[in-house]
C-alpha cells in the first residue's frame, strides 16, 4: 500500500466548468469549508460560451490535492478537471509592476527589464509599468531584483496553464463517467 | 401548451411521479399553492414548522427510496428547512425541497421574506438553482430530480422567484430520466477478487450504501457464499436480518462487542458503501491496521478520505456486487464463523437486561406490528434503539445518523408513515421531543398511526453520560426539570397517552399502544419513566482503539 506524500507542495488543478454566475462562490465555498489552501486562482471564458476555464494552484500534500480534485469533480458545474502537473504543461503567467522611475534610476530598471525581456507599458514623470510575461519563478526572481527601487503597486494574474501537443482537458475522464 | 409556471411546476412533478408533499405556504408559494389546488392530484401535508416538512420529505425517502419533495415559502420558511436539508445531506437522502423566492423586480433589495437560500443551502445540497426565467423552469426540475436521485444520493434545492411562476410559456410533457448505473467490469474487481478470495477471516462493514442501492439480497449471496460475518453502521440497519447467524450487530462508538473483535480478528475488511465515519473509524490510523481493505463505494471522494484502502473499486454497489459474487470461490469459514457467533452468543448471555430502556425497547422491538418502520431521534435512546430493536428488513429504519439532529424523529415518522401506508415507532427522547412536538398536531390532523416512545429520563441522557465520563460529573445545562404531564399533553393534542413508570407496564402498556396504532386511529404517545442514570453501553471514547470498548461505566 503506497502511503501518500506528506510533504506539502504547490500543485496546479485546470477546471472546465459551467459559464454561470454563482460558479466560482460554489468552488470557492468547498475550499473555505475544506480548509484547502489556495495560492492563485484564474477563471477564463473560453472557445466554448457554456464553459468557464479555472486554473488553481494550491498548496498542500497529496492526500489535500486528491480530495480537492475529487471534491470539485462531484460538483455539478464542473465539468472536466485534473491535476495539470500530471502533464508536460506550458505554464504561464502575468506580472505589472510600477516602479519610481526618476531620471537617476530610469536607467537601471531598463537595464533589469532587458535582460528579464520585460516591457515598458507605461511611463510617466517619476513612475513606470513594466509588464512581465513568463513561469512564476520568473517572475518571483524578476520582483526579487526590481524591489530595491521600491515597488508602488503590483498586480499578478495568477497561474494560466495548457498541456502540450494533442492533450486537452476536454478528453480527461471524468468521475461521472465511471458510476 | 402554454401555461403558467406554477402549474408547469406541478406538472413536472407529477411527470416525476410526485404523489405526496410535505410543505408549509406563504406569499412567495401562493401561486404553486394555487397550482396544487387546482391540480388536485398531488397529496400535500401540512406540517407545523418547515423543519417538520423537511424531515418528513427525509422519512418518505428512506423507507420509499422515491426522492421526498417539500415546499417552502421565502425568507424564514426556506431557512427553517435548512436543517432537514443537511440531515438528508450527511445521510445522503434523495429529497427535492422547493421554496419561492420574491420576484425578480425586487430581487437583490432586501426585500420583503428576501433570503438568498442558495447561498445559504450551497454546501448542504448536491446542488441548487435559482429559477429567474420560466422557460428554464421544467428542465430545472427535471433535472434536480435527476441530480437527487443518481449516484450518490441527496438534496436538491431549487429556489424560483415569484414572477416565473405566473409567466407563462410553452410546456411540453417528457419522461422521467431514470438514473442507469454503469455496469462495474470484472476488470476493476480483479484485485478485490483475489484478496477476498485469499483471505482466512474476511469481514464486512454494510453501510448505507447497501440500503440506497437495494442490495440487500445480494449481500446475503456475498455473505452466504464466503461464509464471513458482517457487521452494519448506524445507517446500514436492516440491510441484515438480526437474527442471521452472519450477523454480528452494529460496528462503532456504541457497536456491540462482537462486532468489535471482529473487527480486531478480521485479516480483511470489506466496507460496502460507508465512509468510515469518526463514531466507526474512531481511530483512523489504528482502525484497519495489518489488514487489506477493500473499499466499495459509488463516490470516489470517499475512497482514501478517512481510512486507506488497499483496494478501491468506484461504482454502484449493486452493480459492483453483481459482478463481484459470481467470481468468488464459495466457501464456508466455518472456523472463523464459529468463532464470531461464539462471541454474540457471549454477549447475549452478558446482556445486562435490569435497564428499563433496555426493557421497553427490546419488548417493543418483539410487540410491534411486523414489518413497520422504526423511526428515532438522537441521544441515549437512538443508540439503544439501534442495539436492541430488530430491524430485519432495508428501508425500515431511518435515524439521522451523519448530522445527528434532534428534533429529526416526529417528522420523519410522518414521512415513513405517508411512504409505506402503514403505521410506524417513533423511538425519542424527552429532550429531543422537546424540540419538535409541534408536529403532533400534525399526526393527529391527519391521523397517523405513529406509536411515540418518549423515552422520558429527565434529562438530556447522551450529554449528561458525556459529563459523567469526561467532566467529573458537573451536569451542565443537562438536567430538564420540565413539568410536563406529557400524557395530558398528548391528549390536549388530541392524541392517546400512555405512561410506563415501572417492568410491570412494559407488556400491556405497550400491546395497548400498538393495537391502538394498528387501527389506525392516530398517534399514541407513551410516556416511558426511565431513570436519569441508565447509560449507553459499550462505548469507545472518541479517537481510542477497539481495544478499549468500555463495558461499564468509567467516571471522572
Ligand atoms: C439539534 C441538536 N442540538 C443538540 C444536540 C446535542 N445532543 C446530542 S444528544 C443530546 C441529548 C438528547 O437528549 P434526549 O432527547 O433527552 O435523549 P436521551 O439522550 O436522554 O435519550 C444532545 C443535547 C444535537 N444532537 N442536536
Amino acid at each position: 500500500m503506497a502511503e501518500y506524500k506528506k510533504d506539502p507542495k504547490k500543485n496546479t488543478i485546470a477546471a472546465l466548468v459551467s459559464n454561470k454566475s454563482g460558479v466560482l462562490t460554489r468552488i470557492s465555498g468547498l475550499f473555505a469549508r475544506r480548509g484547502y489552501n489556495i495560492e492563485s486562482l484564474t477563471v477564463c471564458a473560453t472557445e466554448d460560451p457554456e464553459l468557464s476555464r479555472m486554473t488553481i494552484v494550491l498548496i498542500g500534500d497529496e492526500y489535500t490535492l486528491y480530495q480537492m480534485i475529487k471534491q470539485m469533480d462531484k460538483l455539478d458545474d464542473v465539468k472536466k478537471i485534473g491535476c495539470a502537473d500530471e502533464l508536460d504543461c506550458v505554464y504561464r503567467e502575468l506580472l505589472l509592476v510600477k516602479v519610481p522611475a526618476t531620471a537617476e534610476v530610469r536607467s537601471q530598471i531598463v537595464e533589469i527589464k532587458e535582460i528579464y525581456k520585460a516591457k515598458v507599458v507605461d511611463l510617466s514623470v517619476d513612475t513606470m509599468i513594466l509588464e512581465l510575461t513568463g513561469i512564476p519563478t520568473k517572475l518571483d526572481a524578476f520582483i526579487k531584483v526590481i524591489e530595491p527601487y521600491g515597488i508602488i503597486e503590483m498586480q499578478r494574474t495568477g497561474l494560466t496553464v495548457l498541456a502540450r501537443g494533442r492533450h486537452t482537458l476536454k478528453d480527461r475522464d471524468c468521475y461521472g463517467d465511471n458510476i | 401548451m402554454k401555461m403558467k409556471g406554477a402549474d408547469i411546476l406541478i406538472n413536472c412533478l407529477l411527470e416525476q411521479g410526485v404523489d405526496t408533499i410535505f410543505g408549509y405556504p406563504g406569499g412567495t408559494v401562493l401561486d404553486i399553492y394555487d397550482a396544487l389546488y387546482r391540480n388536485g392530484k398531488i397529496n400535500h401535508i401540512l406540517t407545523a414548522h418547515e423543519q417538520g416538512a423537511a424531515h418528513a420529505a427525509d422519512g418518505y425517502a428512506r423507507v420509499t427510496g422515491k426522492t421526498g419533495v417539500c415546499f417552502a415559502t421565502s425568507g424564514p420558511g426556506a431557512t427553517n428547512l435548512v436543517t432537514g436539508i443537511a440531515t438528508a445531506y450527511m445521510d445522503s437522502i434523495p429529497m427535492v425541497a422547493i421554496t419561492g423566492n420574491v420576484g425578480l423586480s425586487l430581487l437583490g433589495r432586501d426585500s420583503f421574506q428576501e433570503i438568498d437560500i442558495c447561498g445559504i443551502t450551497m454546501p448542504i445540497t448536491k446542488h441548487n438553482f435559482i429559477v429567474k426565467d420560466v422557460k428554464e423552469l421544467a428542465d430545472v426540475v427535471r433535472k434536480a430530480f435527476y441530480i437527487a436521485s443518481s449516484g450518490r444520493k441527496g438534496p436538491v434545492l431549487i429556489d424560483i422567484l415569484k414572477n416565473v411562476q405566473t409567466e407563462e410559456c410553452e410546456y411540453e410533457p417528457a419522461k422521467p430520466e431514470r438514473y442507469k448505473a454503469l455496469p462495474v467490469k470484472k476488470e476493476k474487481l480483479e484485485p478485490a477478487i483475489a484478496a477476498i478470495n485469499e483471505s482466512k477471516k474476511p469481514l464486512i462493514i454494510a453501510g448505507g450504501g447497501i440500503i440506497s442501492s437495494n442490495s440487500s439480497s445480494l449481500l446475503k449471496e456475498l455473505y452466504e457464499g464466503i461464509g464471513c460475518p458482517v457487521v452494519y453502521t448506524l445507517m446500514g440497519k436492516g440491510c441484515i436480518p438480526e437474527d442471521d447467524r452472519h450477523c454480528l450487530g452494529m460496528l462503532g462508538m456504541h457497536g456491540t462487542v462482537a462486532a468489535a473483535k471482529a473487527l480486531m480478528n478480521a485479516d480483511t475488511i470489506i466496507a460496502l458503501g460507508t465512509r468510515f465515519s469518526d463514531r466507526v473509524a474512531l481511530n483512523r490510523e489504528m482502525f484497519a491496521k495489518n489488514k487489506t481493505v477493500i473499499h466499495i463505494d459509488i463516490d470516489n471522494a470517499e475512497i482514501d478520505k478517512n481510512v486507506r484502502a488497499d483496494i478501491h473499486v468506484m461504482g454502484d454497489m449493486y452493480e459492483a456486487l453483481k459482478t463481484l459474487i459470481p467470481e468468488l470461490n464459495k466457501v464456508q469459514r466455518a472456523e472463523w464463523l464459529d468463532e464470531a457467533a461464539a462471541w454474540k452468543a457471549e454477549e447475549k448471555l452478558k446482556k445486562d437486561t435490569n435497564l428499563l430502556a433496555y426493557k421497553i425497547i427490546s419488548a417493543a422491538s418483539k410487540l410491534a406490528p411486523k414489518d413497520i418502520p422504526v423511526v428515532t431521534d438522537v441521544g441515549q435512546h437512538q443508540m439503544w434503539t439501534a442495539q436492541h430493536y430488530h430491524v430485519n428488513k432495508p428501508r425500515l429504519f431511518c435515524s439521522s445518523g451523519g448530522l445527528g439532529t434532534m428534533g429529526y424523529g416526529l417528522g420523519a415518522a410522518i414521512g415513513a408513515c405517508f411512504g409505506t401506508g402503514k403505521p410506524a415507532v417513533l423511538v425519542t427522547g424527552d429532550g429531543c421531543f422537546n424540540m419538535n412536538l409541534n408536529e403532533l398536531s400534525t399526526v393527529v390532523t391527519q391521523g397517523t398511526p405513529i406509536a411515540i416512545l418518549l423515552m422520558d429520563n429527565g434529562v438530556l441522557g447522551m450529554v449528561r453520560q458525556w459529563q459523567k465520563i469526561f467532566y467529573g460529573r458537573r451536569f451542565s445545562q443537562t438536567t430538564l426539570n420540565k413539568k410536563t404531564d406529557y400524557v395530558k399533553f398528548a391528549e390536549s393534542f388530541g392524541a392517546k397517552g400512555l405512561k410506563i413508570e415501572n417492568e410491570d407496564d412494559v407488556e400491556p402498556v405497550l400491546k395497548e399502544a400498538f393495537e391502538y396504532i394498528q387501527k389506525g386511529e392516530g398517534p399514541v404517545l407513551v410516556d416511558c419513566r426511565i431513570s436519569p442514570d441508565e447509560n449507553v453501553l459499550p462505548m469507545i471514547k472518541p479517537g481510542a482503539t477497539y481495544d478499549t470498548q468500555l463495558l461499564k461505566m468509567e467516571e471522572n
